[in-house]
């Protein structure tokens, strides 16, 4: 393993005095599928924000494919409420903060937890929109259609990708009509379309049957090796989880807790007192 | 190939509807003794349709609630007439001030060219000069602006069209925009055909815009910002990609309507004005260009024509009908967009777009609901 393809170091969010995440640090190699699990509220989704550049966060930095595309320490209001430590770390270094749309077009792409697709539009249009970070046409060639090649192209790819998520018959119907498990894939299939390097997913199997989460779970393998991905997972399905990733990080209360491959996880005695239990099979 | 054969039917029937529109406007132009109303209502109604479209672009498509519209629309039509101002007359026209543009884009074209293609050119070339000021002016505003959430960029724009209504009536100004007298002879239309084909091709060229990759960003963020921005779409170049084409189209409208009216003068371009517009886009149906068109037409045929009589006091033998008075319209209109508001929020159209073949369809799926209902 040599360098890491997604860098995650001291990351510390604060809300006011709320740490959600509290100077967590992760790396994941190319082509890995990893997860990140804990029990509600323990900061997982908040760290995706992080990486993402919804959120900046109060300390720390992330790199992807070794450049940095966060970076910051606490400052203005946040000098006097910082809990952590690190801060003076990231002192002397240059602030980076790119928007989200930023870091999709570095490579990026993620799924929502609380679904969050282009309600006025159709299956296919919800796909097709996530290629518009992908152009080479400007507004008027786009107006006055010089861009048909790149257009066709376009749809035949957004196409594809519904057929390879498999929702290529209800492509012309209101994303927003459709049952919750497939707007789960069909926000897969959004985050495909952006062409990322890196794919995170936030509770992808939320709401689906045991038979569609098995599903699930062949199916990102599938992606992974079709797109040559990286897989980065947040979920509660814990047969999912032990069963798809080479490695897993668990947080608890913004705090690392543990990180191993599966079986190390598995039968960590912190890990089964925050958050597995006893017998538990959700 | 069912799916290809209905589209091309679609494309048809679209096409000649717009076909047999502009027939009749071309024959209107040729008939003698038309009523004043009917070619008042066509004409003002093709401009507001231009102006509404616009702002629909803005808030239907792209979900960014803006009340600027009139002020874009005012400095499309001092610029219009400002460059225009036939020798002639200008110093007539600036009968106080001494005049700093001492040419006439339209006029100088025609001692080049000769009458009609100077004519022509020199009003295209003005009606796009005017829509760029308006661009200019809306890029200047839009990265401060459009940073501001819903309410807030409401407000601010609508303070800039105000702002922007005082300026020009400002006495250092006014060797441009004569201050608060009005600015006459430039060019204008006296048919129905001219403004329907300007018009016509600017909604043509949003219809492309809107069905453009970049019209599906502008939606994508009407929908979910958050969602959007995580697809890669940048908002804030987006925001203000749509504002400023917006805007270029209200200030052709107002230079349109310059030339319709003869005249300019800064206070034709209130907030009011924007009110209407707004009326106009919700009645409508907030994402929809057709139904844009339709409120358009709907709303300046009730305000010049079939309304009128609210605002006359009307006897019948001795008995005066009571409330029809000056201003009683406006309480009427008032009304009607307390009414669709509150219970018509789509609009006519919704989002839907007019077609006959999607009518068609329409009807077929309604009766096959209505079948397995029974
Ligand atoms: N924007 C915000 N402002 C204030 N507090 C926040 C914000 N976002 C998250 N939090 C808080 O941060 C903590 C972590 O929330 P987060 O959504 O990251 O948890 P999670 O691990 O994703 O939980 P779940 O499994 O329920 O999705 C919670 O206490 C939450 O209330
Ligand atoms: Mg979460």
């Amino acid at each position: 393993m040599s360098t890491p393809f997604l860098h995650v170091e001291h990351i510390t969010m604060q809300f006011g005095g709320v740490v959600a995440v509290n100077d967590l640090s992760m790396d994941i190699y190319p082509g890995e599928i990893v997860a990140l699990i804990g029990p509600n509220g323990a900061g997982k989704t908040t760290a995706f924000n992080c990486i993402t550049g919804v959120y900046e966060p109060t300390n720390g930095r992330v790199d992807f494919m070794g450049e940095p595309i966060v970076c910051n320490h606490p400052r203005g209001k946040m000098k006097k409420l910082y809990a952590g430590e690190e801060a003076e770390r990231y002192l002397s270094l240059p602030t980076v903060s790119y928007t989200p749309d930023k870091i999709t077009k570095r490579g990026i792409a993620r799924t929502f937890q609380n679904i969050r697709l282009f309600k006025s539009m159709t299956v296919f249009e919800n796909v097709l929109t996530a290629m518009h970070v992908r152009r080479t046409s400007n507004v008027f060639s786009a107006t006055f259609r010089a861009n048909r090649k790149e257009e066709t192209a376009q749809r035949e790819k957004a196409l594809e990708l519904l057929k390879i998520v498999g929702l290529d018959d209800v492509k012309d119907e209101l994303a927003t009509a459709l049952p919750y498990g497939k707007q789960r894939r069909l926000e897969i299939a959004r985050a495909l379309a952006t062409s990322p390097k890196l794919l995170l997913l936030d509770e992808p199997a939320a709401g689906m049957n045991p038979q569609e989460t098995l599903e699930l779970t062949t199916f990102i393998r599938s992606i992974r090796d079709q797109f040559g991905l990286t897989i980065f997972l947040i979920e509660h399905h814990m047969n999912l989880v032990m069963d798809i990733s080479d490695r897993i990080y668990v947080i608890d209360f913004g705090k690392q807790i543990a990180a191993g491959v599966p079986a190390e996880i598995q039968n960590d005695p912190r890990v089964i007192d925050a958050y597995l239990g006893v017998d538990e099979d959700a | 190939m069912e799916k290809k054969k209905g589209l091309s039917l679609q494309t048809i029937l679209t096409i000649a509807g717009i076909a047999l529109i502009y027939l009749l406007a071309f024959l209107l132009d040729r008939i003698p003794g038309v009523p004043i109303m009917l070619t008042t209502v066509l004409r003002k109604g093709a401009i507001y349709s231009l102006v509404a479209v616009s702002m629909n672009l803005l808030n239907g498509f792209t979900g960014l609630f803006s009340l600027g519209q009139a002020g874009f629309m005012l400095v499309g039509a001092y610029t219009f007439a400002a460059i225009n101002i036939s020798s002639g007359i200008r110093s007539t026209v600036y009968q106080y001030y001494d005049p700093l543009l001492k040419f006439s884009l339209t006029e100088t074209l025609q001692n080049a060219l000769g009458s009609t293609a100077g004519t022509v050119l020199g009003v295209f070339v003005s009606l796009l000069l005017a829509g760029l000021l308006a661009a200019v002016l809306a890029y200047l505003i839009g990265l401060p602006v459009l940073k501001l959430k819903s309410d807030y960029l409401a407000i601010a724009t609508l303070g800039f069209a105000e702002i922007i209504r005082a300026l020009v009536q400002l006495e250092a100004f006014a060797p441009v925009t004569n201050g608060s007298q009005l600015l006459r002879g430039f060019p204008y239309f006296t048919d129905t055909f001219m403004p329907f084909v300007i018009v016509g091709i600017c909604i043509a060229v949003v219809v492309l815009l809107i069905n453009s990759t970049y019209g599906r960003a502008f939606k994508a963020i009407r929908d979910d910002e958050i969602a959007a921005e995580a697809m890669g779409i940048n908002l804030a170049h987006h925001k203000r990609m749509a504002f400023i084409i917006s805007s270029f189209f209200a200030g052709i409208s107002g230079a349109l309507l310059a030339m319709y009216q003869t005249t300019v003068q800064a206070n034709t371009f209130k907030s009011a004005m924007t009110y209407e517009i707004l009326l106009i886009v919700v009645i409508g149906g907030i994402g929809s260009i057709s139904g844009s068109c339709i409120g358009s037409f709907l709303f300046i045929a009730c305000s010049e024509w079939w309304l009128r009589f609210l605002d006359n006091e009307t006897y019948i033998g001795a008995f005066k009908v009571p409330l029809l008075r000056t201003g009683f319209r406006m309480v009427v209109f008032s009304v009607v967009i307390m009414i669709v508001v509150l219970f018509f929020r789509k609009g006519i159209m919704g989002t839907r777009e007019i077609s006959l073949a999607g009518l068609a369809d329409r009807l077929r799926k309604e009766s096959v609901k209505g079948g397995k209902e029974a």
